[in-house]
């Protein structure tokens, strides 16, 4: 049962994909070859919400707060980071997707939130995410929200960069 | 065999060892159960200490007394020692003095690990209340400890608080295969599992729970332990992991929790009625199978602790329909005790009474379980002081008044003597009034919207605040006429007989035994019809 605790964070992901449920934030980055069979296309609204979680003093921000996106086709949006500080610094974004049945059918094939971000001292970058929204998006879902929140992970790089030299 | 007798009761003559050493080293399941006992009678002035400075900050609004940080560890405290250092260790104290002499056995399995068991605690609870005269502070993130409250912005005496926890849940889970090793081995020829005392029952199932789901809280205070020394991210969205996490893992054992605290009361009750109704229990099978359909229910419906953390409308509901439906079998249990009372010859001697009142009072405490269950209703309740009402109802006038009627009950039995009745009367009545001010307008501010641990509230919750905080008073004082009952009873009284209590001598083996019954009991095996 000791063991059954610390397996219960993967038993959740199985638990998920078999009964559908999915609470998970984030959909998978391809569309399935259901999806892609689905000729039809409609329009729903996309929205970019970001936040920096406590005291993280970068500047983050969407260039577009909304976007009007058709099923189906890929689209880029642009999101702009600053490094407003004096020291390098590592970020890290984690995605959420609202409603929680709707980030299965947001696809995206390119986000800055697959990988860390390093920032020089003073460095402004622009990156874009690639998305495509499923075809099979049920209809009751008008829009989506993507969110992201900007966490401080310097600390923590630089913990592990110690660990690795020993 | 009848050599081994023999010699047994030769030892008997000498008696139990002298001094401090007596208790330090015993294997005797009396002794242990008395050493359970006296320590979860300390923990409850202990922990009634830290519910009084609680409720003296909260007699009126504005903060007066204590400031918000150490206000947070009283309530963290006074939650942690309820828990683990009072209910679940007095519950233990009874199932070591009882089921031994219950089921005809000489002692307990394992009579060493039952030492072992015992004396880990006193250590975790030092550890755990040294911790509060640190610099840092002691834990200051509620009973229930959720990241990343208890791991990112933690004293560092949470790394004690972790290592209190691990060793609480060695000595439960110890303790529990002890109980269990001993019930399935060791009972009387001629009783089977289904003529076994409902006590003993129920805790053969609360010790199951117990080896269930102990290792879990283990599994996530080691998480927590991870997470905060070395690096990882079981809860730390940053590194990819989920707060919510947490609340899964830790209310997957908290939920069983809650059973393992009230199963044991459920035994007792029984017992007590059926006694004092001069009637046998009403449905003895479906008392068992309902203790049993509760235990396996109470594993299935954790996450109603967690309604407003985002889950996916199917969880939500049906973790509600689940949590339901454990009101089915505890209201099987309710029906059958008002069933054995009616048309008994009841008598209202001071175990009835807390036994009557626990029935009463803890169906209202599952009353409002029922309202919190209500997914929509709880989006409102839930935090506030209506959670609070319910937990303490059936936490207090449920696991506690079940404790103090066993030990009117048994007390007799275990030292000899009578208790002084009319001031176990003065004591019930005074419990009963100062519980009820105390928790009843509870319900109130929670519904009028007064969060739970909170060092300071809103202007329109201020009078029932200091009513509350009067019962509080009350309350605490009352058991200190509790403590000088029980120990007047130690020093003397009318003696008791072996029956103690009317027509007891076909309810249960320990009533065939002398009162105080010796230190070796049962050395030869009774049989049983």
């Amino acid at each position: 049962m000791f063991a059954f605790a610390f397996v219960l964070v993967p038993l959740y992901d199985v638990f998920c994909e078999i009964t559908g449920l999915n609470g998970k934030v984030t959909g998978t980055s391809t569309l399935s070859e259901e999806s892609l069979a689905i000729s039809e296309q409609r329009e729903l609204l996309v929205q970019f919400i970001t936040r920096n979680n406590e005291s993280m003093p970068w500047h983050f921000k969407s260039e577009k707060s909304q976007m009007r996106v058709v099923t189906g086709n890929q689209y880029d949006a642009i999101f702009v980071f600053h490094n407003k500080t004096d020291k390098a610094m590592v970020g890290q974004v984690i995605p959420s997707v609202s409603p929680g049945r709707g980030a299965d059918y947001f696809h995206k094939t390119e986000c800055f939130c697959f990988d860390q971000q390093y920032l020089a001292a003073g460095e402004r970058i622009e990156l874009p995410v690639r998305f495509i929204v499923d075809p099979a998006l049920p209809k009751e879902i008008g829009s989506l929200s993507l969110g992201y929140t900007l966490f401080d992970i310097t600390d923590r790089i630089d913990a592990t960069k110690e660990v690795a030299k020993l | 065999m009848s050599t081994v007798v023999e010699t047994h009761d030769h030892e008997g003559h000498h008696g139990p060892a002298k001094g401090l050493t007596r208790w330090l080293f015993t294997t005797n399941h009396k002794d242990i159960g008395t050493l359970y006992l006296w320590l979860s009678f300390t923990m409850l002035f202990v922990g009634g200490a830290m519910a009084m400075v609680i409720r003296a900050e909260l007699f009126q609004p504005g903060l007066q007394i204590v400031q918000p940080e150490f206000f947070n560890q009283m309530t963290t405290n006074h939650g942690l020692i309820m828990v683990f250092g009072v209910i679940m260790p007095a519950f233990v104290g009874f199932a070591n003095w009882m089921i031994p002499m219950q089921i005809g056995a000489p002692d307990m399995a394992l009579p060493r690990l039952n030492n072992l068991s015992f004396w880990l605690l006193p250590m975790a609870f030092g550890i755990l209340v040294s911790t509060l005269f640190m610099p840092e502070g002691g834990p200051n993130f509620g009973w229930t400890f959720y990241a990343p409250l208890s791991t990112t912005y933690a004293p560092s005496t949470v790394n004690f608080f972790i290592f209190s926890v691990h060793i609480m849940g060695i000595s439960s889970i110890l303790g529990s295969i002890n109980i269990i090793t001993t019930i399935f081995n060791m009972r009387a020829p001629g009783m089977t599992l289904m003529k076994m005392p409902l006590f003993v029952w129920g805790w053969l199932i609360t010790a199951y729970l117990l080896i269930a789901v102990m290792p879990v809280l283990a599994g996530v205070v080691t998480m927590m332990l991870m997470d905060i020394n070395f690096g990882t991210s079981f809860f730390n969205a940053a590194g990819g992991g989920d707060p919510v996490l947490f609340q899964h893992v830790f209310w997957f054992f908290g939920h069983p929790e809650v059973y393992i605290m009230i199963l044991p009361a459920f035994g007792i009750v029984s017992h007590i009625i059926e006694t004092f109704s001069r009637k046998p229990i009403f449905g003895y099978s479906s008392m068992v199978y309902a203790m049993a359909s509760i235990a396996i229910l109470s594993f299935v419906v954790w996450a109603h602790h967690m309604f407003t953390v985002g889950m996916p409308l199917a969880g939500e509901l049906f973790f509600m329909y689940a949590t339901m439906l454990i009101a089915i079998p505890t209201g099987v249990k309710v029906f059958n005790w008002v069933a054995t009372m009616f048309r008994g010859s009841i008598s209202f001697e001071t175990p009835m009474l807390f036994a009557i009142a626990f029935v009463a009072l803890f169906t209202i405490g599952g009353f409002s379980g029922l309202m919190l269950a209500i997914v929509p209703a709880d989006f409102q309740y839930h935090d506030t002081y209506f959670v609070v009402a319910h937990f303490h109802y059936v936490l207090v006038p449920g696991s506690l008044f079940a404790l103090i009627a066993g030990a009117y009950y048994w007390l007799p039995k275990w030292t000899g003597n009578m208790y002084d009745e009319t001031l176990g009367k003065l004591h019930f009545w005074l419990t009963f009034i100062s519980v009820n001010i105390t928790f009843f307008p509870m319900h109130f501010v929670g519904l009028a919207g007064m969060p739970r641990r909170y060092p300071d509230y809103a202007l329109q919750f201020a009078d029932f605040n200091m009513l509350i905080s009067m019962g509080a008073f009350l309350f605490g004082v009352t058991q200190l006429l509790f403590l000088f009952i029980v120990i007047k009873t130690i020093r003397g009284g009318k003696k008791a007989t072996s029956e103690v209590w009317e027509g007891t001598r076909d309810l249960g083996l320990e009533w065939t035994l002398d009162s105080p019954p010796p230190h070796h009991t049962f050395t030869v095996q009774p049989q049983v019809k």
